[in-house]
């Protein structure tokens, strides 16, 4: 008996020492360290990518030198999906690691806890992926800024590209039951209604984020009887609904729209059951022309052996603008780096993006296109780069979005 | 009609994964007692490794069955590896302690999936033969669906030969009514229990392998199942099959209806209909009273002492040192960085949270499996009273625990009601609806946006100060907590759950005195949820969800729930060991493997440890007494 | 003399099974009466019913005048009624002492305070009861850890503990070695006569029965068949038919 209990506090002061070993990192001067966070337990399939891409522009930022003749350390942590989890990670990484910022996240919701710290602890967040509007207009602050093309302005670039199809004017919606969701829903159709006056939304299905009852929501989308469909179901749920829709027949002669379906993370695990003919924002990899592009993906491909992921630019976009503001600011105060934020512009394979100084939103754009099937996989045909300066409101309307 | 129909039909083929694993669950627990929370990754598992069996066994029509049917056996074996490594080395263990040997193995099967299958999202292959649609009336209905409605009512069919024209089947039977009467028997209860394991896991890949053509695998269906079973399986009545069957049929019907009239209910329909049938019918659909001393007989908890003076100087110690550590971090900030201070900051309000559970589970011998609610409930009353009315953290704070204890008054009203795992599933049940209510209702409470600026006032913004302010409520929270139980008050309960028939015969109103035990701990709960608030800033139904009140059940067991000392020994390594190790990349390995552990070694929760060896050396706790009990209580 | 206890046609009935019907009969105030009769008279449920456990189909239970059918068990102790159980129910998690305190406290309704301590409560009174009951030395001693026959000692001091005009016993002596059988009942005996106390027992030990009941009711299949005197349910011929002899012959030798 006596044996267990040594063993089991050998254990415990073991792992208390190697504790108390890790609490205490050098911080060396020739480095800047950015902190980022994001939901590699919880969503791994759109995070790994993410980081991959971020890992990619920071190795090649540091091979050519770094910024401010210093390297860059790019230091990863999880949020296990948990707000107060994430505000716990960046309180570790700007007092233990000494970040010089925070950047990341997924999920809206953590990324407006991360937000509202960054503005309590005067230390600059860069969003990458969180999508939710408020981030930047209801609940936008000074010290928070966000790369990727939000839930408005996705929507509204899939509105626009629908409102052309006159002969879809019974429309329904189905989005999970939560806030993205609902705001995706909410932008889409005021942006709709607004362009054409004559459509009808005649109902909505708010399936459980990645519980979906597919049969149970493709017999009430289908007792709509609507002519055109708005999804913004993604991951195993989407997967379930195209498979259910289609054998059901739900689909067929309707007008398809899906927010994110052309991303490769949730495109690619439908393999040759990828829906065909539907309107949709993604990222056609394959098929992007553009020198930088081209460049970026040979490198992301010779660097991970795999093909990159909407995360993917994403992570390598952050981190260039992450060196872009350095570079401009000239220094690691929180001051001087929010003010380089502000109106920062920067070349990315994707194209040219500048941070609006009205909102901190960049005007980081989509591709949208058509869904087809090539190669029994699914992507995108007769798509194009959607500027996202075009989708974006008003400076002035903005002001009145943004309260503070 | 013919929408109605197919409607119909659909509902009843979503009953029947939901059916299969749900039967699984409820024979395991029917029999061992064990509130499997791993079944959920059992399913995960059917499926992925049913994906792996149909690429690998190929050929068509019979190679598909093959391969489901591969799926399951694998995943019973699986099911009896962790009943003959694990669970067969804890059947003594207090009631409930298994609850965290399988919760620790879900995190082991997380990461182990992650790593065999990769993090993309696997589509399930289509059943071969099954991939059109039938037409029913101008109404298409996958093929598959047909299947499916077959196939639950043929397990059902085999599971009633197997338990009534078998004679093992006739034993388990007879271990669901009584445990002890079959060992008295001579019946070797331990290859009962392993066939048992592997049935109730094989039923769990069964659903998991036969849901692929309408889903596929992914990495998220373990919790989302889960919830679901367990639901299943309280409203048909633990340990009926039956009542499972007919449970899965009800609720299938509902949500498919009932997303048609109500597109909004996805989330709150099956709680609601668990809180109904629990409120009416409080042992479920087709299920029995529970048998008092039915399960393990369990090592009497020794009496009450107060602290002994190695004990009072320890705990000096320990408030010493959390007072000094401020001064120690203004000194040397390199050895006492601010991060710990956060730390710290997490950790107390864990301890507080965890503390607030064990008053009830501990002494009240009421399992709380939904005390996220008031966590949470308590977070969002301050948060609430900042986001509509501006008022100032000296008010809103305070909102936290009276709204907290709000909540506790009206749910205990029902929940009180019933005892064991059909209280703790109510609890559930409730904490469920109201993270529904608030995850929902985005206008009042920013649904999963949440709410933000909940920050200090001034003079507690700085680390220092509210770090100050959170071991000064917690500190005092837990004394007042410790002063409760040993008045008439902690008294009384503890005679409640010593012997409900005694208790009764002495003029105590036990249900009464539960609710207000239920309240109390409810408002302390929401005191921790209020530092929590403020801590973070921000608050979202997260904190309300299930997993956080997992957490607390966790620390509580873990600790030790015979212990006034488990609480805070319980929330302290949890939180301390989920920081260390989330900076590694397969934390979710290493902690479940390291909850495995301390739960194979020390039974009686990490206060044991505290109890008998550390203890005894530093001479903390009273020597052994002839009194043979196992000397589990040490007071702090 | 008024009397104590007065139960009117009492009657209960499980499914189509009646296990009690129509059981009138009355306890005064100082005086042991046994209910006997065979296994599955009707004797537990009858106790029940008393106790506010089960709740009767029809008839009155008055408690010195006052119905107390129906009510639930802790109002009916409130009351003025004590109980001990067949097997001994306590609170393994206190001291012997405690254990008394706790039903001391109960008294004075003083269950919900949550500041003082309990351990310094009642404490006198505790240990008075204990010292009648001869348990004064064990009383710092874990319930869980006690002899049966002290247990059921210890249960006779709790359910003295709020001065009960009437006790109730579930087989007092049930599980215990004949020496412990005659001290326990004697100690009943005793108690009767010091505090007046009514007390209704059932008892499967007829030389237990014959020794210390001042009357005897006899119950067979849910009905009573005989109420008396010992010897005049000694001599019953109804009862010594039911009994077939063995148990009466034996209380006779």
């Amino acid at each position: 008996m006596k044996v267990k209990y040594v063993l089991t506090a050998g254990v415990a002061l073991g792992v208390l020492s190697g504790a108390l070993a890790s609490s205490a990192p050098a911080l060396a001067a020739d480095e800047i360290k950015i902190g980022d966070i994001n939901s590699y337990t919880r969503l791994p399939a759109h995070t790994v990518p993410y980081r991959r891409g971020a890992i990619l522009a920071i190795e090649e930022i540091n091979k050519a030198g770094g910024v401010l003749g210093k390297k860059l350390v790019f230091v990863s942590r999880d949020d296990q999906g948990k707000p107060g989890e994430a505000v716990k990670v960046a309180e570790e990484l700007r007092s233990r690691d000494k970040v010089a910022l925070v950047s990341g996240s997924l999920f809206s919701h953590i990324g407006l806890a991360l937000a509202s710290w960054a503005k309590q602890r005067k230390t600059l967040y860069l969003a990458a992926e969180p999508l939710a509007d408020a981030l930047v207009w209801a609940k936008g602050n000074n010290y928070t800024f966000r790369l990727r093309p939000s839930t408005y302005m996705q929507a509204a670039m899939l509105a626009a590209e629908a409102a052309k199809r006159k002969d879809a004017k019974r429309w329904a919606t189905i989005a999970p039951n939560y806030a993205y969701g609902k705001d995706a829903v909410a932008a889409f159709q005021k942006v709709l209604k607004k362009l054409r006056p004559d459509v009808t939304f005649v109902g909505s299905q708010w399936p459980g984020l990645f519980k979906i009852d597919a049969g149970a929501e493709v017999q009430a989308l289908a007792a709509m009887k609507p002519d055109a469909i708005y999804n913004v179901t993604f991951g195993s749920d989407l997967a379930k609904f195209v498979r259910e829709g289609r054998t059901r027949g739900l689909f067929k002669g309707k007008l398809i729209v899906g927010l994110l379906t052309g991303e490769p993370e949730y495109i690619d695990p439908l393999k040759d059951e990828a829906p065909v003919g539907w309107l949709v924002t993604g990222y056609p990899w394959q098929d992007i022309d553009t020198p930088a592009h081209k460049k970026f993906l040979a490198a992301y491909q010779a660097r991970w052996n795999d093909y990159p992921r909407i995360g993917s630019i994403v992570g390598y976009n952050t981190m260039l603008a992450i060196q872009a503001m350095l570079k401009k600011a000239g220094s690691t105060d929180t001051d001087k780096m929010v003010a380089a934020m502000k109106g920062l512009s920067f070349d990315a394979p994707t194209g040219p993006i500048t941070f609006r100084a009205v909102d901190h939103q960049s005007t980081m754009g989509a591709y949208v296109g058509w869904t087809v099937l090539k190669d029994g996989k699914g992507t995108m045909e007769r798509w194009q780069y959607l500027d996202g300066a075009n989708y974006l409101p008003s400076v002035e309307e903005t002001k009145k979005l943004r309260k503070q | 009609m013919g929408e109605f129909i197919v409607t119909l039909l659909t509902g009843l083929s979503s009953a029947a994964a939901l059916f299969l694993v749900a039967s699984g669950l409820s024979i395991i627990f029917g029999v061992t007692r064990i509130v499997n929370f791993a079944h959920g990754s059992f399913y995960m598992l059917g499926a992925y490794i049913g994906v792996t069996a149909v690429t690998a066994v190929g050929g068509g029509a019979v190679g598909f069955w093959v391969a489901i049917l591969l799926a399951a056996v694998a995943v019973g074996l699986i099911g009896v590896a962790m009943e003959i490594l694990l669970l067969r080395r804890i059947y003594r263990a207090p009631e409930l302690f298994q609850l965290i040997a399988t919760f620790g193995v879900i995190l082991v099967i997380q990461d182990v999936t992650l790593w065999i299958w990769g993090s993309e999202d696997l589509v399930g292959p289509r059943a071969p033969g099954f991939t059109g649609a039938v037409t029913i009336l101008g109404q298409r209905l996958p093929e598959y669906d047909l299947v499916l409605i077959a196939v639950s009512p043929l397990v059902l069919a085999g599971l009633w030969l197997l338990f009534n024209r078998t004679r093992w089947g006739t034993l388990v039977r007879a271990a669901t009514l009584d445990r002890q009467m079959v060992s008295a028997l001579g019946v070797n209860q331990r290859w009962l229990f392993t066939g048992v394991l592997f049935l109730g896991s094989a039923l769990a890949g069964l659903g998991g392998a036969i849901q692929l053509p309408k889903g596929g695998a992914d990495l998220l269906m373990d919790f989302n199942i889960i919830a679901a079973a367990f639901v299943v399986v309280v409203v048909g009545g633990m340990g009926s099959i039956g009542g499972a069957f007919l449970a899965a049929i009800l609720i299938g019907l509902l949500q498919t209806f009932g997303i048609q009239i109500f597109p909004n209910s996805t989330l709150i329909l099956m709680f609601l209909v668990m809180a109904v049938v629990l409120i009416f019918r409080p042992w479920g659909l087709l299920g029995k009273p529970e048998i008092p001393g039915h399960g393990v007989v369990e090592a009497p908890e020794a009496p009450l002492r107060p602290a002994g003076r190695g004990l009072r100087l320890a705990g000096a110690l320990v408030l010493a040192v959390l007072l000094l550590l401020p001064v120690a971090h203004l000194a040397v900030p390199a050895a006492v960085d601010d991060f710990l201070l956060v730390l710290v900051i997490d950790i107390m309000i864990f301890v507080l949270f965890a503390a607030a559970l064990h008053f009830i589970m501990g002494p009240g011998g009421m399992v709380s499996f939904g005390h996220a609610a008031f966590f949470g409930g308590g977070a969002y009353a301050a948060a609430l009273l900042v986001k509509f009315a501006e008022a100032p953290m000296e008010i809103a704070f305070w909102a936290a625990p009276a709204g907290a204890a709000l909540l506790a008054i009206l749910f205990g009203w029902f929940c009180v009601r019933l005892t064991g795992v059909y209280f703790a599933m109510l609890t559930l049940a409730f904490a469920q609806i109201a993270w529904s209510i608030v995850f929902q209702w985005g206008e009042v409470t920013g649904g999963d946006d949440g709410i933000l600026g909940t920050w200090p006032s001034d003079w507690a913004s700085s680390r220092i100060a509210y770090y100050y302010m959170t071991v000064g409520f917690v500190v005092a929270g837990l004394l007042a907590l410790r002063r409760m139980l040993f008045a008439p008050f902690g008294y009384t309960l503890r005679a409640g759950r010593d012997s409900p028939l005694r208790a009764a015969a002495i003029g105590i109103d036990i249900k009464r005195h539960q609710w207000i035990a239920f309240t109390i701990s409810g408002a302390f709960a929401g005191l921790a949820g209020a530092l929590f608030v403020y801590s973070k800033g921000s608050v979202f139904p997260t904190e309300m969800e299930i997993a956080r009140s997992f957490d607390a059940l966790l620390m509580v067991l873990l600790g030790g729930v015979h212990s006034l000392t488990g609480p805070i020994v319980g929330a302290t390594a949890l939180t301390w060991l989920n920081d260390l190790f989330s900076e590694l990349s397969y934390w979710r390995f290493l902690l479940g493997a390291t909850i495995i552990a301390l739960v194979l070694l020390l039974p009686d929760g990490l206060a044991g440890l505290g109890d008998t060896w550390l203890a005894r050396r530093l001479g903390l706790a009273a020597p052994a007494s002839g009194s043979g009990a196992n000397g589990q209580e040490t007071p702090a | 003399m008024t009397a104590l206890l007065e139960v009117d046609r009492l009657s209960k009935a499980f499914g189509g099974v009646r296990a009690v019907q129509d059981v009138s009969f009355a306890v005064n105030p100082g005086e042991l009466l046994a209910l006997i009769g065979p296994n599955g008279a009707g004797k537990t449920t009858c106790f029940n019913m008393l106790m506010g456990q089960i709740r009767p189909d029809h008839g009155a239970i008055l408690l010195k005048g006052r119905d107390i059918a129906g009510l639930p068990p802790h109002r009916i102790w409130r009351l003025g009624v004590g109980r001990t159980f067949q097997i001994t129910a306590t609170f393994s998690s206190m001291t012997v002492r405690e254990n008394v305190q706790m039903a001391l406290i109960s008294h004075r309704n003083a269950g919900r305070r949550l500041w003082r301590p309990a351990a310094g409560t009642e404490t006198a009174q505790a240990d008075a009861l204990l010292d009648r009951v001869g348990m004064a030395e064990q009383g710092d001693r874990a319930c869980s850890v006690l002899a049966y026959g002290d247990l059921k000692r210890v249960e006779l001091a709790i359910a003295l503990a709020n001065d009960p005009d009437l006790l109730l016993m579930d087989e007092p002596t049930a599980g215990m070695a004949p020496r412990e059988r005659i001290e326990l009942m004697r100690l009943a005996d005793e108690i009767v006569a010091e505090r007046k106390i009514g007390v209704l027992f059932t008892e499967h030990d007829m030389d237990v029965v014959f020794a210390h009941a001042h009357r005897i009711m006899v119950l067979n299949r849910g009905e009573l068949i005989a109420e008396g005197t010992p010897e005049a349910v000694r001599a019953n011929e109804q009862v010594r038919e039911i009994y077939l002899g063995s148990s009466v012959e034996a209380g006779q030798a």
